[in-house]
């Protein structure tokens, strides 16, 4: 390991870079806004008004005051012409703090991060045109990942509405797509209620982000604030409530199943369904699969857990999947990454499809018991039903012992795994994996978007929800770090690491500057290869080597050089370069808890993610390794082919023991 | 097998709900046929009717997703056999002295109305099916069709009953 310079020990300011930096602020110290003007000191525990009679106030002032009778306590933002009428009565909330982020993207991924971590309603705010324009990443983000988030956004005043005005843009028209729902508020009075139903859009049901856009206008006006306000939604009534015939129909189908798995989505963490969904697992004795969504939804130590389905998972998850003859789907929605070709996904698996969004039952895969609802009240009802049952436990778990014996074998032949890298260089895989081992299953880990994110998924064991962040269903890059900054804020207490890579890290690390003054001291690991990894690993596969656009010269130039980078922005700078170095740097990184740090983890440009199934391929082609193809269909079960050559050092080379055959075969390229 | 399917929606009336449901049908790849939309017998709320091309499993898709949209409160499949569907066009046709009285003819047979008329040509005004518009069309081409404006088809199911009865 080479490190930059000497850093210094845990609880006092690093030195000076260069003779000038600014001692970096201590956890709960007052802000630099805070010590330079006077803004009121922010107290989210005191008591918040449950009713108000009707008294007079601008449209600026109903909003913060809506804000905080409706419980958020953090919005990230950035003000602006039009948002700015609101920063003034912000400026005087003790109930809601105001975070002031770099960019909205990072607003807007932070207010993310928030509701992921805490399961509330994340909260960010922008200005009118580009401000706006800039939460479109996040709020699509966060609709694809079913994510609580009210976005508010200034708008130009009422008159000036469609004329091309100076900083206009139709934020309601841009991000109607993407949003569960939006709204634009034309008067003042609608204030209040307009917060409330957002808060209450975002928050029940499937949740999703929703924006409410206001006049500048609207927001200077007088008008009269009051609470709690009437909500007039006649068109929104979510269904959490199973029905009670669906859930009987399941329990039989589960009673007849010989290879039944559960397969949990991210549903099951909104939910709130993890306790409740031990106890299903114990009364089926059915193996579990944790979506990328669901990492943390069951405990991983867990020893029906067999690991994450789909392109990247583990193969006995994917093997289970595809042998299944009962797939009892809760909150997941058959992802084209979890199920790849879907002709071929799961042929001989009857259908449980739980979900609290009616449209996604059937949408992707038909369900032979279809069951729209709350996670929770499904699991809970659903092991009711099961030990009300004709068949007990007993019983079933007698039945699933032939499927067990096949599920230990592919557990066992194919476990997941890495190999140092031939050149010598430091395995990204490792650093994951000691990053996980040493900060534990109670710190959140938040990934960015790529290799790194699957190894963290694969490498770090979840034991609890809304311990691991991510971006699965949009795959944002940069969504990492101002996640991580979102999730601090929500669990101060908690250890948070983004773990990101070095083109990720490059897109919103300005929110570092955001964390190092407003006192937000995460720890962000840079798997640093040098390049675009996923791409390259795809350029390596499937486009012979020609790395078109993908080397990012932070190997080859050091540019940037992070740990420079992380000093310039207030945050520690450490890097790592050596195995033996890895423990060192993160119990380093660990034992600072006064300020973020930064760590540039340099790793081999080579290493792989795998298992995997590539694009357009049915599960049953899953590749356990480079080259080295399970042979589900054969009646051991556990053996392997190697279908490509094998003269060139690869992944799998370590594996070679686990090849109990040898078929020569054109390469799956 | 790709049919017709004809989707009544109460819809709140409120700013860009029309563009909401159109935005849906497009994004998601489900081709709308033709689209009317107007006031109900309560305040506040619109009804469109809806003519939509897709296989039957994607209609379902199609009303899933739009019962997703806050501002839908109520979708129903309206079967040709079981409602009553209309649409109104309205033909400028070139009819001087020598045929306006063969034209007439025509628009008497369809029970169609003129609506307007000048030396040179009469508009006609007609309701029904798509069918009985389509051979109305047929028999007023001959003499020379200026202009044609047809609305999307409205519905409304047979019998007694209401389908905003219990929308609340």
């Amino acid at each position: 390991m080479t490190q930059a310079r000497p850093t210094a020990a845990p609880g006092t300011p690093g030195p000076a870079a260069n003779g000038t930096r600014r001692p970096a602020p201590r956890a709960g110290a007052p802000t630099e806004q805070q010590d330079t003007v006077l803004q009121t000191p922010v107290a989210p525990d005191a008591p918040r008004p449950t009713r108000v009679d009707p008294e007079p106030a601008t449209g600026a002032q109903s909003l913060v005051r809506s804000l905080e009778a409706v419980g958020c306590d953090v919005v990230f933002g950035i003000p602006g012409g039009a948002i700015l009428p609101a920063y003034d009565p912000l400026f005087d909330s003790r109930l809601v703090r105001h975070i002031l982020v770099r960019h909205e993207q990072g607003a807007g991924h932070a207010a993310t991060g928030y509701a992921q971590a805490t399961g509330r309603v994340g909260v960010c705010i922008a200005t009118s045109g580009p401000g706006a324009t800039n939460l479109v990443t996040p709020l699509a983000d966060a609709m694809l990942d079913s994510v609580p988030l009210v976005a508010i956004t200034g708008q130009v005043g009422r008159k000036l509405i469609g004329t091309d005005a100076f900083q206009e843009a139709d934020i309601c028209g841009i991000t109607m797509p993407i949003t569960k729902h939006n709204m634009l508020v034309t008067d003042p009075a609608d204030i209040p209620r307009a917060i409330a139903e957002a808060f209450h859009i975002a928050a029940t049901g499937r949740p999703g982000p929703v924006l409410v856009d206001l006049p500048k206008d609207v927001l200077q006006a007088q008008t009269t604030f009051s609470w709690p306000v009437e909500t007039r939604l006649p068109g929104y009534r979510p269904t959490t409530r199973p029905h009670s015939k669906q859930i009987r129909e399941a329990a039989r189908l589960i009673g007849e199943a010989r290879r039944p798995v559960l397969y949990v989505g991210g549903g099951v963490i909104k939910a709130e369904a993890s306790t409740e969904l031990l106890d299903l697992a114990d009364e089926t004795g059915a193996p579990v699969v944790t979506t990328l969504m669901a990492r943390g939804a069951f405990p991983d130590g867990h020893r029906q857990n067999l690991g994450m389905p789909g392109m990247h998972g583990t193969v006995a998850a994917v093997a289970a999947m595809q042998k299944a003859d009962l797939l009892i789907a809760l909150g997941a929605r058959f992802d084209d990454r979890v199920t790849g070709d879907l002709s071929t996904f799961a042929p001989g698996a009857k259908v449980i499809h739980a979900d609290i969004d009616p449209a996604e039952i059937g949408k992707n895969r038909p369900a032979d018991v279809p069951i729209v609802g709350d996670a929770r009240e499904v699991v809970t009802e659903l092991t009711a039903a099961l030990r009300s049952s004709a068949v007990d436990r007993d019983t079933r778990h007698e039945q699933l012992r032939g499927w067990w014996e096949q599920l230990e074998s592919w557990r066992q032949t194919f476990p997941l795994g890495y190999d140092d890298p031939a050149d010598g260089t430091l395995s990204p895989e490792y650093v994951i994996e000691r990053i996980g081992a040493i900060a534990g299953p109670d710190a959140i880990y938040a990934a960015g978007v790529g290799q790194h994110q699957m190894w963290a998924a694969q490498f770090i064991a979840y034991e609890k929800p809304r311990t691991w962040l991510n971006s699965g269903g949009a795959g944002t890059m940069g969504y990492g770090v101002p996640a991580a900054m979102g999730a601090k804020v929500g669990c101060p207490d908690t250890t948070v690491w983004c773990i990101d890579g070095d083109g990720c890290f490059q897109m919103t690390n300005q929110e570092l500057a955001t964390c190092a003054i407003e006192g937000i001291p995460i720890k962000v690991a840079v798997i640093n290869n040098g390049n675009l990894g996923m791409v390259r690993q795809w350029q390596t596969l499937f486009y012979d080597e020609r790395y078109s656009n993908t080397e990012l010269g932070t190997h080859k130039h050091r540019v940037p050089d992070f740990v420079l980078l992380a000093q310039a922005l207030g945050c520690e700078g450490l890097r790592c370069e050596s195995k033996d170095d890895v423990d060192r740097v993160i119990n380093q990184a660990m034992a600072i808890t006064d300020r973020p740090v930064v760590i540039d983890f340099t790793v081999g440009a080579d290493a792989q993610v795998w298992p995997m199934v590539a694009a357009g391929t049915g599960n049953d082609q899953i590749m356990a390794a480079r080259d080295i193809r399970p042979l589900f269909d054969d009646p051991e079960a556990v053996q392997a082919e190697e279908v490509s050559r094998a003269d060139r050092p690869v992944d799998g080379e370590g594996r070679a023991a686990q090849r109990s055959r040898t078929i020569d075969e054109e390469p799956v390229r | 097998m790709t049919t017709t399917h004809t989707l009544s929606v109460l819809v709140e009336d409120k700013p860009g709900v029309l563009a909401r449901i159109s935005g849906l049908f497009s994004r998601r790849g489900y081709n709308i046929q033709s689209l009317a939309v107007g006031p109900t017998e309560e305040e506040g709320i619109s009804r469109m009717t809806i003519c939509v091309t897709v296989d039957d499993f994607p209609l379902e898709q199609v009303t899933k997703q739009l019962n997703k949209l806050v501002h839908v409160i109520k979708i129903v499949e309206l079967e040709p056999a079981s409602s009553v569907q209309r649409e109104l066009v309205m033909m400028k046709v070139r009819a001087d002295a020598h045929v306006r009285s063969q034209v007439l003819e025509v628009t008497q047979m369809f029970r169609a109305k003129v609506v307007d008329v000048s030396p040179e040509a009469v508009t006609v005004e007609a309701t029904g099916t798509e069918d009985k518009l389509e051979a109305l069309r047929r028999m007023l081409e001959p003499y020379g069709i200026r202009e044609i404006v047809q609305s999307g088809m409205v519905a409304l199911a047979r019998g007694p009953r209401s389908i905003a009865a219990h929308h609340r």
